[in-house]
């Protein structure tokens, strides 16, 4: 009985290791990836971001054979909390998802619980474009290293965009947005956290508020998080009164943000691309005298990431998909303004001229900033300040009403 | 198939899933979830939820909106009908606010937004020549703290539904002759309907306003859009927490989940208690025998604040109408700049598909549970069986407990049997939700029947089954189709059971406007409710049309 058991797990485990693929012989992949549907799991708010995962589907399909359908999620936990329950019901193969559109601190849970197929990214044959040490944001996700088990696609930089008609000489750091919130109050707001971009400001404006940043490299239960942290609160509590209804309300994610000002409800907002407010001009969502800025001292930047669930079911499919993504052809569409006005992870100087033109080719819309202007990008403090921040956030201001 | 296990069946179809995904949910909230190593049971996400500061603002939240929203759609109801029954003015009030039914409750929200934020249509056709606001003022109109503007959102979508109800009750309260005599007594037409027709009608309506009470303390969509959100009702909250990519959290929601079915449990027992005093109260008021109460004055307050909640419904409508044409549109312009078919042209092409799968699952959703239905009703008159009081309160439990609390630990049950991902699991789960309604609006029409008929075709030598597919069923077709029209608009309308249990593989064009609607995109957000609307209102409309043109040469088969 029990011999029968062991081979019969020996006999599943062969033929669990024969069904993943390697990439490392990446024409077995194709071979393998040809006839495959990808269901790629990507936030689904936004209208540009839907019509490029359509192009990048409609091009593996007519190169590679693999049909790629878009889930489109309110909410990225939502393919993570999916990935939960296929393990909760012991369903180790054949799971719903073959893509997710990830990053941060969802990359971080789903690596912590032994949700993600892998390595695998670093072994894909357009790896070899990525700027690996131009980009550190690429292998080392909120400061968790990536181990191969997601691929990068795009990079994001926290900007802040305003109407020139209504501010013409925008604060330019945290003082000076908060001395001018005084001034204006009710004119700014952030995506309520758990919306990452809400987070995202909080860890801005603490960025300018750290003696030694590298503090921020560290688990923050490794470090005074209370001492920190406390000039972060100090300068909520002064700014949140002044915030649109007076702190009370706020929109719940990013985009809507564009709305509010597009209503005059609000004059300054932050993204967390650097193109949104071109793409938005460009779909009559927002006037023409809107422009982008960031804060002296530099931005957060991070990059945008796609992983495979352990438990995928085309795994060839996706990595085909994933390779895609990396393609200087790809990567020159999505920094496109007119297209998505995404940063490109590959070194530009790795590529052929032809490759290179296609970027050179790119227009920057009128509300984008160049690369220089855009400026360095600061690395994201570890997946454990976010957490940390946005629950005290919510504790503090969340529920205070 | 054996008719006599057709009320076994549908039983087990319809709370298997219930039950089943309670107990998914329960495991967790104590601490038993395997997959994320929680093997003992221990009380830690009890613990967490009672830490969690909000708790005591969102557990008040839920109660207050939800107790306040169906009070107020009651009384409203209940003034309307009882004022206006049987007047020009109370069938165009039907007709206006009957389409409403169809429409979904986040699209309504959305329209409602736009309609009263101090950016909205409202605001900006006063200003500036009125108000003198060249920007939006800074008020917290939409998303207030007390949860008055997710209140009234709710109201204006559970009235047409109560009065629908109440409509469908009426006939048998046969209020016409009690109501004669009330006036000839010398009563008001209002106080007389409210004393002696009333108490008859909510002995009838009692579980749908259950349902009301139930659903608008648990609604999420609503709630995201209209509602408070520092902190937010306590259901928004479970969702927040399911969605943590901090994936502990998820013994905190199911605790949050289990306290939300106490809370709905609870929340029924107080409306319960409140029915008492309420009765012990009207007992006295009827007894005192006052014959009009300023009636004028509340039948103008009835229609007027009737026709409020389906002008606001229709005109937020029309707004999000207007903007899926709209170019660009700023504050104070009470129009937009230029009109495009951009929006149409760049994504009517996506919503073919999505509106394909949505009339499929609707449709077969809606087939399953009207044979299901009509086979119990069969059952119950071929062998006597007696549907008491319980059977009811069964057919309404999945309506009474929130989506929130049992549809996680289904998707989880849906996984381990193996039924998942694919349209067919969609619709069995769709099922659980469709087939009360679908009971609910066959059930009285189907028992009236004139059984006299049958005795007649008996008689004639008709064995049962031909009664029943050659007398009955074509006499009952309006009926039979007008539950199929319920039962396709509450399948459209589902966005939970579509996304948990199809793996958002089976992408309806309710899951589509829910995902672009956390873009907050307007124009997205108008077409994708315009072809969801349009959808339901074409299946009310086949229901009208089709019993018409079927029947046309036998005037007494069209139906009302």
């Amino acid at each position: 009985m029990l011999k029968r058991l062991i081979v019969g797990l020996g006999l599943t485990l062969a033929s669990a290791a024969g069904a993943a693929p390697d990439p490392k012989n990446w024409d077995a992949v194709l071979e393998e990836a040809s006839g495959q549907t990808v269901y790629w799991n990507a936030w689904g708010g936004s209208t540009a971001t839907n019509d490029f995962i359509r192009w990048a589907g409609d091009q593996v399909q007519a190169r590679y054979g693999v049909t790629v359908e878009h889930v489109k999620l309110s909410d990225t936990a939502d393919a993570v909390a999916r990935v939960l329950a296929e393990k909760t019901a012991g369903k180790d193969e054949g799971g719903a998802i073959d893509l997710i559109w990830i990053n941060g601190a969802n990359f971080a849970a789903m690596k912590e619980n032994g949700l993600l197929f892998g390595p695998w990214a670093e072994d894909l044959p357009n790896w070899r474009y990525v700027d690996v040490a131009g980009k550190p944001a690429v292998t080392s996700d909120f400061t968790v290293p990536t181990d191969g088990l997601e691929s990068p696609w795009a990079m994001a930089q926290v900007v802040f965009y305003y109407d020139t008609a209504r501010l013409p000489e925008p604060p330019k750091s945290m003082p000076a947005l908060l001395g001018w919130a005084r001034a204006n109050p009710g004119r700014f707001t952030f995506p309520q956290p758990p919306d990452f971009l809400g987070t995202t400001f909080m860890k801005q404006a603490l960025y300018g508020m750290v003696e030694d940043p590298a503090l921020l490299q560290q688990p923050a239960e490794d470090v005074d998080y209370d001492a920190v942290t406390a000039p972060l609160w100090a300068f909520l509590e002064e700014l949140t009164p002044n915030l649109w209804r007076q702190g009370r309300a706020y929109p719940q994610t990013g985009p809507r943000q564009i709305q509010l000002m597009a209503d005059g409800e609000i004059d300054l907002a932050i993204s967390f691309s650097p193109g949104e407010a071109s793409t938005a001009i460009a779909n009559d969502q927002l006037p023409d005298t809107v422009r982008t800025f960031v804060l002296d001292g530099g931005t957060i930047g991070n990059a945008s990431f796609v992983a495979i669930p352990y438990n995928a079911n085309a795994k060839a499919g996706a990595m085909v998909l994933a390779d895609f993504l990396l393609s200087p052809e790809a990567q020159a569409r999505a920094q496109d303004p007119n297209v998505l006005g995404y940063g490109t992870v590959l070194d530009l100087a790795s590529l052929n001229a032809e490759d290179r033109a296609r970027f050179d080719a790119l227009e920057l819309g009128i509300a984008t900033l160049s690369p220089d202007e855009l400026g360095p990008a600061l690395p994201e403090p570890h997946p454990s300040w976010m957490t940390r921040i946005e629950a005290d956030w919510q504790a503090r201001f969340g529920t205070a009403q | 198939m054996r008719l006599r296990y057709a009320p076994a069946l549908t039983l087990a179809l319809m709370l298997g899933p219930v039950l089943a995904g309670l107990a998914g949910t329960l495991l967790p909230a104590i601490g038993i979830f395997p997959a994320l190593g929680g093997w003992a049971p221990s009380l830690a996400a009890f613990k967490a939820l009672l830490d969690w500061p909000g708790l005591e603002r969102s557990v008040s939240l839920s109660l207050t909106t939800g107790l306040a929203a169906t009070a107020l759609s009651l009384v409203l109801t209940a003034l309307i009908v009882g004022s206006w029954h049987g007047t020009r003015a109370f069938r165009w009030l039907e007709t206006a606010l009957s389409p409403l039914l169809s429409v979904p409750h986040a699209a309504a929200a959305f329209g409602i937004a736009f309609l009263i934020a101090p950016s909205g249509w409202i605001s900006r056709a006063l200003s500036p020549w009125a108000t003198g606001w060249t920007r939006p003022p800074d008020l917290l109109i939409v998303q207030d703290p007390w949860g008055l503007a997710m209140t009234l959102g709710l109201v204006t979508k559970e009235l047409p539904f109560l009065l629908l109800m109440t409509l469908a009750a009426l006939p048998q309260a046969q209020p016409r002759r009690s109501l004669t005599v009330a006036q000839a007594l010398g009563y008001g037409r209002l106080t007389g309907w409210l004393k002696v027709v009333l108490p008859r009608i909510y002995a009838q309506i009692r579980l749908p306003v259950y349902a009301v009470l139930a659903y608008s303390m648990s609604v999420v969509d609503v709630a995201l859009i209209l509602g408070p959100n520092t902190p937010p009702p306590l259901a928004v909250q479970v969702v927040r927490w399911m969605s943590d990519p901090d994936l502990a959290q998820r013994f905190t929601a199911a605790a949050g989940a289990t306290l939300q079915l106490a809370l709905v449990v609870g929340a029924l027992g107080l409306w319960l208690a409140g029915e008492t005093v309420a009765a012990g109260l009207g007992r006295r008021w009827i007894a005192r025998g006052r014959r009009a109460h300023a009636e004028a004055l509340a039948r103008g307050i009835a229609l007027v604040l009737g026709a409020l909640s389906a002008g606001a419904v229709l005109a937020g409508l029309a707004g999000l109408a207007l903007w899926s044409v709209a170019g660009f549109w700023s504050f104070p312009d009470a129009l937009p700049d230029t009109l495009t078919l951009r929006p149409w042209m760049r994504h009517g092409p996506e919503l073919l598909e999505p509106a394909l799968d949505t009339l499929l699952i609707a449709g077969a959703a809606t087939a399953l549970a009207l044979a299901l239905t009509l086979a119990c009703l069969q059952a119950e008159q071929r062998f006597g069986l007696t549907p008491g009081a319980r059977s009811l309160w069964l057919l309404y439990l999945p309506l009474l407990i929130p989506q929130i609390a049992f549809l996680p630990g289904l998707q989880t049950l849906a996984l381990m049997a193996g039924a998942d991902m694919g349209r067919g699991a969609v619709i069995l789960g769709h099922l659980v939700f469709v087939l009360p309604y679908v009971f609910l609006s066959l059930g009285d029409p189907f028992r009236s029947w004139d059984r006299r008929h049958a005795t007649i075709a008996a008689a004639l030598g008709a064995g049962p089954a031909r009664i029943f597919w050659t007398l009955r069923l074509p006499m009952l077709l309006a009926p039979v189709l007008t539950a199929a029209a319920v039962g396709f608009a509450v399948s459209v309308g589902q966005y939970l059971p579509t996304l948990l249990i199809g793996a958002g593989r089976v992408q309806t064009l309710t899951t589509e406007a829910v995902a672009l609607a956390s873009g907050g995109d307007r124009r997205l957000i108008g077409l994708y409710a315009i072809a969801q609307t349009a959808v339901v209102v074409l299946g009310f409309a086949l229901a009208i049309a089709a019993p018409r043109l079927v029947w046309a040469n036998r005037r007494g088969m069209r139906g009302a």
